[in-house]
């Protein structure tokens, strides 16, 4: 039976861990509803964006040369751009991302790209020795379009110079606070829309094919990307406050019962103490 | 007869979204008027003054530019920034004129010109779509303090 002392120890330490869970629970909540604020906020641009986009990519399922960013090849080297938190605490978000992307690695059979954003996903990277192109960490809470502007500058470049055919994206999209979906998601080449036959769809360009692809190409690269790390941050924060809640009541269930085994021990003792006495006192009379 | 699917979205917001009769739009190449059944089309914006009217009821927008989709009687703008004509904060546009007004009046070497001059022009519109919104109301003290 452990001594009174080291129970009284014990709770303390508990206690201690239960401070500090439920400190990072109220930061991760204000954050969080920040974050997802501001992602749902963004969804409704990033959406349009795709659909006009499938639209284009329709037309232009000849090939034709108008845009790099519309060409389709065929598939030598992928691209994957990889999201992930800087920090941990945040249950299983880390984890299932990584397990989602280690599959789809395992089912190509064309080499792989990496570039990473956040330092839980470098690491993973780096153990799993995958080639890492590039790496962004410490992109903050609140990172502005002009912080994800060289990640937009890679891909458009390496894209543009054919050193990669496809880019996949990988992060974790936002459901609601207790629930993050891991998801693969292909940025490049965008997925045409499907077009009954018959229907004109010929688009009439103003001011011209050129001017209007050369502006919205790279928009649309970036605007994405900046919507899918605004996701990835708003699940991060949910994950982490969901895990910091469970983890400060499991502390306070500890420290429940270590209060009562506590209690108990206590009791025994001045139960034994008493009959000590009356034993003492018995045996002088 | 048919109507138009018309939403307009910038990174922030969905501002506008409904069925509506006509969209009058500040392309580059001028504004233009579009109606249901119109060909599909790709354009990009100038800043000025969107206006959507359904039934008798007009609404008015200002947007600083951005791409307008037509695709089969739906229409989809994606803005820089856009704002509702009664949004418009008045006093931010015109500091925002004195400003550019200045910048480009002792053009420092250092300052980028074609920049001051798209944010003049932006404040220039954005002044008109809010004034020409207010005017009808100006009985009713709308217009003050301009």
């Amino acid at each position: 039976m452990a001594t009174i002392r080291e129970i009284r120890r014990r709770i303390k330490s508990v206690q201690n861990t239960a401070k500090v869970t439920k400190a990072m629970e109220m930061v991760a909540a204000s954050k969080m509803r920040r974050a997802q604020e501001r992602t749902m906020a963004a969804r409704p641009y990033a959406e349009k964006m795709q659909q006009v986009l499938a639209d284009l990519a329709a037309q232009h399922r000849s090939g034709e040369e108008v845009h790099p960013l519309l060409q389709q090849r065929e598939v030598n080297r992928i691209a994957l751009i990889h999201i992930t938190p800087d920090r941990g605490l945040c249950g299983g978000l880390v984890a299932n991302i990584n397990r989602s992307v280690a599959s789809f690695i395992l089912e190509q059979n064309v080499p792989i790209t990496t570039v990473v954003v956040g330092r839980k996903g470098r690491d993973f990277m780096n153990r799993s020795g995958q080639e890492v192109r590039a790496e962004f960490t410490q992109l903050g809470d609140r990172p502005s379009i002009v912080d994800i502007q060289p990640i937009t500058h890679i891909v458009i470049d390496d894209y543009t110079n054919g050193l990669i055919d496809e880019v996949y994206v990988s992060y974790t999209r936002f459901v609601n606070t207790m629930n993050q979906q891991p998801v693969l998601w292909r940025l490049l080449p965008v997925e045409p829309t499907a077009i009954e036959p018959g229907q004109n769809v010929e688009y009439i360009y103003e001011p011209s094919p050129a001017e209007v692809l050369a502006e919205l190409l790279p928009r649309f690269v970036e605007k994405e990307l900046y919507h899918v790390i605004l996701e990835a941050i708003a699940s991060e924060q949910s994950a982490r406050m969901v895990a910091m809640r469970s983890a400060t009541d499991n502390a306070k269930e500890i420290v429940e019962e270590l209060t009562l085994t506590y209690n108990k021990v206590r009791q025994e003792m001045v139960t034994k103490e008493l009959l000590d006495i009356v034993g003492g006192v018995a045996a002088l009379g | 007869m048919d109507k138009l699917k018309f939403e307009i979205v910038t990174a922030e917001r969905l501002l506008y979204s409904d069925d509506v009769d006509i969209v009058i739009a500040p392309g580059v190449q001028g504004e233009m008027g579009i109606l249901p059944s119109h060909a599909p089309l790709l354009t990009m914006l100038q800043p000025g003054e969107l206006v959507v009217r359904k039934g008798s009821e007009e609404t008015a927008m200002f947007v600083s530019g951005g791409f307008l989709e037509i695709m089969q009687n739906r229409v989809t703008v994606l803005a820089d920034t856009a704002e509702r004509a009664e949004e418009i904060d008045i006093a931010r546009a015109e500091v925002a004129k004195g400003r550019a007004e200045a910048r480009l009046r002792d053009h420092v070497p250092e300052m980028d010109l074609a920049r001051a001059e798209v944010a003049l022009k932006r404040s220039l519109v954005r002044l008109k779509v809010a004034e020409r919104r207010r005017k009808p109301k100006s009985g009713l003290g709308g217009a003050q303090g301009l």
